[in-house]
């Protein structure tokens, strides 16, 4: 197997983008990651898509692509698994050329979700739990996250005030992010303002609905040995765990992401210590929580006083969500894996302007699907 | 979105909790499943979930599934019975009650929605609150 790395990223703003269509917005993530690794041609493209059938009524997302892209008859999939479709696309692509068949892949991920009404929205993403057993019974994914939080507040004494210190903390680093779809920061007291959602989330809890897109061009190391804005992805790992969160033996802990790191780790020859900066999967605030331990930054139960230290914030221990997050730079769910690959590669070259993390070069990303049933976790190496 | 073939095959589980067990490890599942996640068996004897169960977990969903929004709030909660089989259910008549991880719960039989554009009447099972 060869090393591989990432030579190009691209990102379009996010938010409501009336003006942009889905097709729009992956080429134009994938142009700036094409220029930015300075290619014209593609061997390949994955594209990380979790329901544009339900979001658009398009499938066939692969070719719709590579066809408004440019680059040829070249051959293009479409990679689903909920909203860690886009850090599946990525995985693929570093397998693709890895494993030698490839020389130049495009991993990118797009949704389009504001053309939908927000209750058409939240069937739409609740496509990702268990239609059966969950969803026909009233569930949505707000509330399956309650319930884990709702689990984890019983079981380790997690309070109120640690959730929206995570959501306070993502809009502090949101609002220097001029590409995120809410730049700018929120009070503790307008978190527990905002309408109640479902027990103990509010609104402000949330991640939100989100147009955008990005993309990465994946290549050989040994193509890129002298470049010092090539990135190297030295680990990577997946897992998943039961599709409704009921049948889980913790539903305080999320197994799939705790898996998916101890592979990448491995992989890596990696310890959580080494990490100096992560993106992880806040699509509610308890999620943040939870990844920390799973990721094991901080001991199981540990993950609320963890936030409240500080340590993740900006000039903390271990900087988490820089980019703003799932909350503040908002979470389009196919593209949400690339983006969050996006933010580590700009921080590792240096390129990361106001939320720039000094001496940055190791960083992690953590992306999962439905509540926990799966993850992908990518480590990141600036190239020596 | 359900159809009424869909209804119809789901019949088994939402109108008697009709469940199966590994004939090798023990293990309950709700749904019935073909083969066991935790010894690989393939042999199951049927069986139904008990009728009284704990709160594992819970929620208040105060915005929910667009078939739901009539009945906002609603209790939700992951319920789990004696053979170690959880499943997630409604709070039957909820009317703004406490819950709490460890309350007991009956099972009972209630209509849950009017699913899709045709409105098809879908009953099954809520967990309606012991009182003690």
């Amino acid at each position: 197997m060869r090393d591989v790395a990432i030579l190009g990223i691209g990102v379009t703003k996010f938010g409501e983008l009336w003006d942009k269509s889905l097709r729009d917005l992956f080429v134009e993530a994938s142009l700036a990651a094409m220029d930015d690794a300075k290619v014209t041609k593609l061997d390949m493209i994955y594209a990380g898509c979790m329901t544009g059938g339900l979001f658009n009524g398009q499938e066939h997302i692969g070719s719709l692509m590579a066809d408004y892209l440019g680059t040829g008859p070249i051959p293009a999939l479409r990679v689903e698994s909920a909203c860690a479709s886009g850090g599946s696309a990525l995985a693929s692509a570093v397998i693709a050329v890895a494993s030698g068949y490839y020389d130049v892949v495009l991993a990118g991920g797009v949704e389009k979700m504001t053309d939908v009404s927000g209750g058409k929205a939240t069937e739409a993403l609740g496509a990702a739990a268990d239609a059966d057993y969950e969803l026909f019974l009233g569930a949505t994914f707000p509330s399956l996250y309650a319930m884990m939080a709702v689990a984890h507040m019983h079981a380790y004494g997690t309070t109120r005030k640690a959730l929206t210190e995570v959501s306070v903390k993502n809009h502090f680093h949101g609002s220097k992010n001029p590409k995120a779809q809410y730049p700018f920061e929120i009070t503790p007291e307008a978190v527990l303002a905002s309408p109640m959602v479902s027990e103990p989330l509010h609104l402000l809890d949330c991640s939100p609905i989100t147009d955008g897109a990005a993309a990465v061009i994946v290549v050989p190391l040994e193509k890129v040995k002298k470049d010092k804005r090539a990135v190297r992805i030295t680990g990577f790992g997946r897992s998943t765990d039961t599709i409704a969160l009921h049948q889980r033996k913790d539903m305080a802990s999320i197994g799939a992401v705790a898996r998916a790191a101890e592979a990448a780790y491995k992989m890596a020859g990696k310890t959580p210590k080494d990490i100096h900066l992560a993106e992880v999967h806040d699509c509610f605030t308890i999620a943040e929580i939870m990844s920390y331990e799973a990721l094991g930054f901080c001991p199981k139960g540990k993950g609320g006083e963890f936030v409240l230290s500080g340590a993740t914030r900006l000039g903390g221990r271990i900087p988490v969500n820089t980019s703003g997050g799932l909350k503040a730079k908002g979470h389009p769910v196919g593209a949400t894996g690339i983006a969050q690959v996006c933010e580590i590669t700009s921080q590792l070259r240096g390129e990361a302007g106001q939320r720039q993390v000094k001496g940055a070069r190791t960083g992690l990303t953590s992306n999962m699907g439905g509540s926990g049933a799966s993850a992908v976790v990518h480590i990141l190496e600036v190239n020596k | 979105m359900t159809t009424p073939a869909r209804y119809w095959r789901e019949k088994p589980q939402r109108y008697r909790l009709e469940a199966n067990k590994c004939k090798k490890c023990g293990k309950v599942f709700f749904p019935p499943r073909l083969v066991c996640d935790d010894c690989g068996g393939r042999g199951f004897t049927a069986v139904r979930l008990p009728e009284e169960g704990t709160i594992a977990t819970w929620t208040v969903v105060h915005t929910g599934h667009p078939a739901f929004t009539d009945e906002q709030p609603y209790g939700l909660a992951i319920v789990e019975f004696k053979d170690g089989a959880r499943v997630l259910m409604q709070i039957a008549d909820y009317h703004g009650e406490g819950l709490k991880i460890g309350q007991k719960v009956q099972v009972k039989f209630r209509k849950i929605q009017a699913a899709g554009e045709s409105g098809v009447l879908c009953y099954g099972y809520k967990a309606a609150l012991c009182s003690e």
